[in-house]
């Protein structure tokens, strides 16, 4: 475990829908070179934790602390500059753009100011050279110029993982990154984080178990919106509140 | 990763339709006609052609500069005219205020323009979708009012000009003045092929996409908007100031919100977030009008339906039909 | 300005406001419903004055004629969704503003073939062509009348959106179209019939302002662009939002006009007086708008959204 101080940290986050509880006082801290992963079931609020992580919901309850900054009331484009990196469980590229194309519009958000409007972006080795970088971290540097559209889905997933690191992040909120990969391409996913996480703070929300083992250091569980379980991936198994909540739901290998 | 000959063909097709030369031929076409005109017109001691070229050229300008804010920003203004109509109005109110010097007045204009727009643009802003649609209307409004209330100035009727603006030897010279709006327009078109692989550019396109993706990555999309919304505005006045001098009359006319409607309707027949697309749109529209007109004087009723068929049929616009150009609707390199 | 010509002002206004509601109304419910611009609205005001019109001419019955031009509304309404405009629903905003444009310009042109240039005239009916006592002045009955046919339409609207079946689907279709569709409404007709009402409801408006207005190709543009402001004050898909707005556009629009330009003249110089009174009185509700936009851009009254 890190002995850091937390790159992420969340204190009682709540979040009502009308008369539904989403977020149930929920806290948590992430340091540099931990991933923690959230699993629960269907519905559980886990999509909703993260966008009130990444500012698209707003909570009312509760504080977000990001590197030591409480982002709580920043705004998304905010908490993005000051190091929160987040992909999406549905891909949410530009499909209109080529990949590399995509992956500048992340590094020229985070270097210099973009109003700029003679060069082509594309010509700027500035912006080129860290781009490809993160194109090459995930294996997508040989399609660079093809359009992100025409990718095949588990490329489009690589890519949003691209566009995530891109803007250098010191945390990254990962939505079910796996979702949808053959185990192919779900093992490529594996590796690709592994390669970098020590270098990160990640939330990892994912169902793939396999996944999870393969790189959480601690893992939440989240049912009905509170954390029922915090500690080692391993013991999740063996957790009776957890079998519990989980029974029909979901498969523990 | 898999690669394989499969996609390395894919790609060589894909490299050999964004080569294409039919956009650049095209483009060298339509401005050699540009350029020919005034000398057919000598020749052919025909003025008629000249005034409807020259009509073409100040709309195409206009619909460049839209497409600006609504090709490449997302933006659908139904108020742009009114832009037109500063630039009109400036001659002429500058003109009798006693500043004639051309220089003089389109500096003016600009200033004055980019703050209403700043404005306007940011209030706008605040609201998106139906609500942005209607309220860029209703601004157009407003101003449409204001200078029919300008009785002084001609009112609803409005007013011939006293002067065209000055620029020096070459003041109320018909030719220089077709051809530097020619120029202009060409600027402009080359400005806006720069600007769409722009930093700026690939930020404003992104955000008309992709909005919830640009603030993740950390850019706040408003700044790239609004500033996307003043260029086009300023190009639009500019587009203005040209058609005052030209015909030599400034009327409220200019701002109706039916001119606003038909410079949407050029951007989207030539073909939405192209480059070379609004001057089509616009040179296309106009000319259907002329045929329409010859064919009855009721001819907006033919002109209503055929924009409805416009808008259901062509959906990508008239410029997207050569190959190797692409608007943002398209997956592939943009031209 | 003397107490009895500000009142008449403010009821003026009221009047102008509550017709501003009937077209308000339909054009909120099908832009918040269908999510449908249609800037066609203002042609179907135009056509119901049309109908009323002749229809008056042939009759002399005022009733018949504001019946007449309400049901061929809301039957030509529904035709034009069901034949085209439903079409148009799926299609993006850009889309739709061209098309109701093109069908906009049509519509004028149709009514100059059928109707020429010239203006029509209707009389104000027989019954209410003489003033009413109202607190102690007269105003004109007939002004009284639509301000009447106003509330009760805006009470109507009420009971069957707050009372009715019908109205429950409209309010659920308002903040969750989806789901309504997956509830197995049919969608279609649903889709239909509200346009439809809100086309009699223009209907209704245009032949009412018949007395009041002359009825000419083009008249729905203003009143259409001065709804649209209506429905961004009031909150887009917002009956009461469209209520409200209508009343203070009313009132503002019509007080800026007959107040503003004396209280200039107190002010200013007369010169600059009688220049900016005009501008300055067609501005008022734009600036009224802008200002609540800075405030309050989903409107005063927004519909919540699931």
């Amino acid at each position: 475990m890190s002995t850091d101080a937390p790159l992420l940290a969340l204190h009682g986050l709540v979040k009502r829908y009308g008369g539904l509880l989403v977020t149930d006082d929920v806290s948590l801290a992430i340091g540099r070179g931990e991933v923690h992963a959230i699993i629960g079931p269907n519905g559980a609020g886990k999509t909703t934790l993260i966008n009130q992580i990444v500012g698209e919901v707003r909570s009312d309850q509760g504080r977000i602390e990001l590197g030591g900054s409480d982002v709580t009331r920043w705004p998304v484009h905010a908490r993005a500059r000051a190091g929160l990196g987040r992909s999406y469980q549905i891909t949410s590229i530009i499909p209109e753009f080529s990949v590399l194309e995509n992956v500048l519009l992340a590094v020229q958000s985070v270097r210099g100011h973009n109003f700029r409007f003679w060069s082509p972006a594309t010509a700027l080795p500035q912006l080129v050279e860290p781009a490809e970088a993160c194109l090459q971290l995930v294996g997508l540097l040989g399609l660079r110029d093809r359009s992100a559209g025409l990718l095949a889905y588990g490329q489009q997933r690589q890519l949003e993982l691209a566009m995530t690191l891109a803007i250098e992040p010191k945390v990254l909120l990962l939505d079910e990154p796996m979702a949808g990969l053959g185990p192919a391409e779900t093992q490529e996913m594996i590796d690709a984080l592994q390669a970098i996480k020590d270098r990160h703070a990640i939330l990892l929300v994912e169902h793939d178990m396999h996944a999870v083992f393969s790189l959480a250091s601690v893992c939440s569980v989240l049912v009905y919106g509170r954390i029922v379980f915090q500690g080692n991936p391993s013991d999740v198994k063996g957790s009776s509140v957890v079998r519990d909540a989980y029974l029909g739901d979901e498969e523990l290998p | 990763m898999t690669s394989g000959a499969t996609e390395t063909a894919t790609a060589k097709a894909e490299t050999a339709v964004g080569a294409s030369r039919a956009p650049a031929i095209a483009a060298i076409v339509l401005l050699a006609i540009g350029v020919a005109v005034p000398l057919y017109s000598a020749i052919a001691d025909d003025s008629y052609t000249v005034a409807l070229v020259s009509r073409m050229l100040v709309f195409a300008l206009a619909a460049v500069g839209l497409n600006i804010a609504l090709g490449f920003g997302g933006m659908v203004s139904f108020g742009h005219a009114m832009y037109m109509g500063f630039g009109a109005y400036a001659v002429l109110l500058l003109g009798t205020a006693g500043i004639v010097n051309g220089w003089l007045q389109l500096a003016i204009l600009f200033a004055v323009v980019a703050v209403i727009a700043v404005v306007v643009g940011w209030i706008a802003l605040r609201t998106q979708g139906i609500a942005f649609i209607m309220i860029t209307l209703a601004f157009a409004q407003l101003f449409f009012f204001v200078f029919v209330s300008l009785k002084a100035y001609g009112g609803d009727e409005g007013m011939s000009l006293a002067q065209v603006s000055g620029f020096g030897p070459l003041t109320g010279n018909r030719i220089a003045l077709y051809y530097s709006l020619l120029a202009a327009l060409v600027v402009a078109v080359y400005g806006a092929h720069r600007l769409v692989g722009s930093r700026f550019g690939l930020v404003l396109r992104a955000t008309r996409i992709n909005e919830r993706r640009v603030k993740a990555v950390g850019t706040p999309p408003l700044p790239y908007r609004l500033a996307a919304y003043v260029l086009s505005a300023l190009v639009c006045a500019l587009a203005g100031f040209f058609l005052a001098n030209l015909t030599g009359f400034v009327s409220p006319a200019y701002l109706a919100w039916p001119v606003s409607g038909e410079l949407i309707v050029m951007v989207v027949l030539g073909g939405v977030g192209t480059v070379v697309g609004p001057v089509v749109g616009a040179v296309g529209l106009l000319l259907l009008e002329e045929i329409l007109k010859a064919i009855t004087e009721h001819w907006m009723a033919l002109f209503g339906p055929l924009i409805v068929v416009i808008v259901l049929v062509l959906r990508r616009g008239l410029w997207s039909m050569l190959p190797g150009t692409h608007g943002d609707d398209e997956k592939g390199t943009r031209s | 300005m003397s107490f009895d010509l500000l009142l008449t002002q403010i009821l003026n206004g009221l009047q102008f406001g509550l017709l501003l509601f009937l077209m308000a109304a339909g054009l909120t419910l099908v832009f918040g419903i269908m999510s449908f611009i249609n800037l066609a609205h203002g042609s179907l005001y135009m056509v119901g004055a049309y109908f009323a019109a002749v229809t008056f001419a042939h009759t002399d019955s005022f009733v018949l004629s504001v019946v007449v031009a309400v049901v061929a509304l809301f039957v030509l309404g529904f035709i034009l969704d069901r034949l085209g405009f439903s079409t148009l629903h799926k299609r993006d905003h850009l889309d739709q503003v061209l098309a109701t444009f093109g069908v906009l310009l049509f519509a004028n042109e149709a009514m100059r073939i059928i109707f020429g240039s010239t203006p029509l005239y209707m009389d104000t009916p027989a019954a209410l062509s003489q003033p009413v006592q109202i607190l102690g002045f007269n105003y004109p009955a007939y002004r009284g009348a639509i301000i009447v046919a106003g509330l009760l339409v805006a009470l109507g609207l009420h009971i069957l959106i707050d009372r009715t079946r019908v109205g429950m689907l409209i309010r659920a279709g308002a903040s969750n179209r989806s789901m309504v569709s997956a509830l197995g409404v049919n969608i279609g007709w649903l889709n239909s019939f509200i346009f439809a009402l809100g086309a009699a409801l223009a209907g209704l408006a245009g032949a009412m302002v018949g007395p009041i207005l002359s009825i000419q190709p083009g008249m729905g543009e203003p009143i259409l662009i001065l709804t649209l402001v209506v429905i961004v004050i009031g909150g887009i898909g917002s009956i009461r939002g469209a209520l409200f707005g209508a009343l203070i556009v009313g009132i503002v629009d019509t007080l800026g006009r007959g107040v503003l330009p004396s209280l200039l003249f107190l002010v200013l110089d007369p010169a600059t007086a009688a220049a900016a009174g005009p501008a300055l009185a067609s501005a008022g509700v734009y600036v009224l708008m802008a200002a609540v936009l800075a405030f309050k851009p989903e409107g005063l009254f927004p519909v919540k959204h699931t």
